[in-house]
């Protein structure tokens, strides 16, 4: 699952705003396919992280209610420079991982 | 012969790679992923079992130190765009739709420094609150916001 990921970090008054990407399908498992009728198996992101530095900054757990190709936005102690770690888990053990600098 | 080979050189090499022991063990995987996803707690059907079952209660507290933000009318439930503000001393942050089939969508741990803010965007199968739960200090405080939903987004 290499580059599923968009992330973008920008050094804000003192925070870091993190904006991530995911290409994912946020399958809950609850839908059947129209044409053959059939359950749709669960896919979805359980868990991810953020790390600056190498130090953990945020943890989430996830439900199929995240919207297909999750957006996360959120707000971190980190500078320009620092290295970000973004990483995620799904409930079929894929995942991906990526470093980005906070610009 | 030899493609066969070389899948089944591929599928050893991804199962060993998706056992989570192996993965820890060689620092693939960082360290915060432990996958101790909350099964219990995602698998409620009713919000208190889910809040209880993830923050260990479900005594809320209405606080204004919350904002919720989301669309009063969500054309499409598949996408329904939410923020979550705090200025609570947050460890972690909740966000719920108790009319979706699964009341929890995800919750957020804040680690030391990270300002109490998340944004997302979640599916709604029809018109009912999102709440955010905020953990601070120990207690749970709570926001809503109701959002009218024209086309729901779970199931088909």
């Amino acid at each position: 699952m290499a580059d599923s990921m968009k992330v973008r970090a920008t050094a804000k008054d003192g925070m870091a705003e993190v904006k991530v990407l995911i290409t994912h399908p946020m399958e809950p498992g609850n839908r059947k396919d129209q044409k053959t009728g059939k359950d749709i198996e669960s896919h979805f992101i359980q868990e991810i992280s953020f790390a600056v530095n190498g130090k953990s900054a945020l943890t989430g757990q996830l439900s199929g209610g995240v919207s297909k190709n999750p957006y996360l936005y959120f707000q971190l102690p980190a500078k320009a420079g620092d290295t970000l770690n973004v990483a995620w888990l799904d409930n079929k053990g894929e995942k991906d991982s990526i470093d980005v600098p906070v610009q | 012969m030899k493609t066969d080979n070389q899948r089944r050189v591929f599928l050893r090499g991804s199962l060993a790679a998706g056992s989570l022991g192996v993965a820890l063990g060689s620092g693939l995987l960082p360290r915060t992923l432990l996958a101790d996803w909350n099964k219990d707690a995602f698998g409620a059907k009713a919000m208190d079992d889910a809040l209880k079952g993830l923050l260990g209660g479900n005594a809320l507290e209405e606080s204004a130190a919350i904002t919720v933000t989301a669309p009063e009318i969500a054309e499409n439930g598949a996408v329904v765009p939410v923020k979550v503000e705090t200025t609570l001393a947050a460890e972690s942050i909740t966000i719920l739709a108790p009319n979706n089939p699964v009341p929890l969508i995800c919750s957020f741990t804040l680690g030391e420094g990270s300002k109490g803010f998340a944004s997302t965007r979640i599916k709604m199968g029809k018109t009912g609150d999102v709440v955010a739960v905020v953990k601070s200090g120990g207690k749970l405080y709570s926001a809503k916001k109701n959002v009218k939903v024209t086309i729901g987004g779970c199931g088909g």
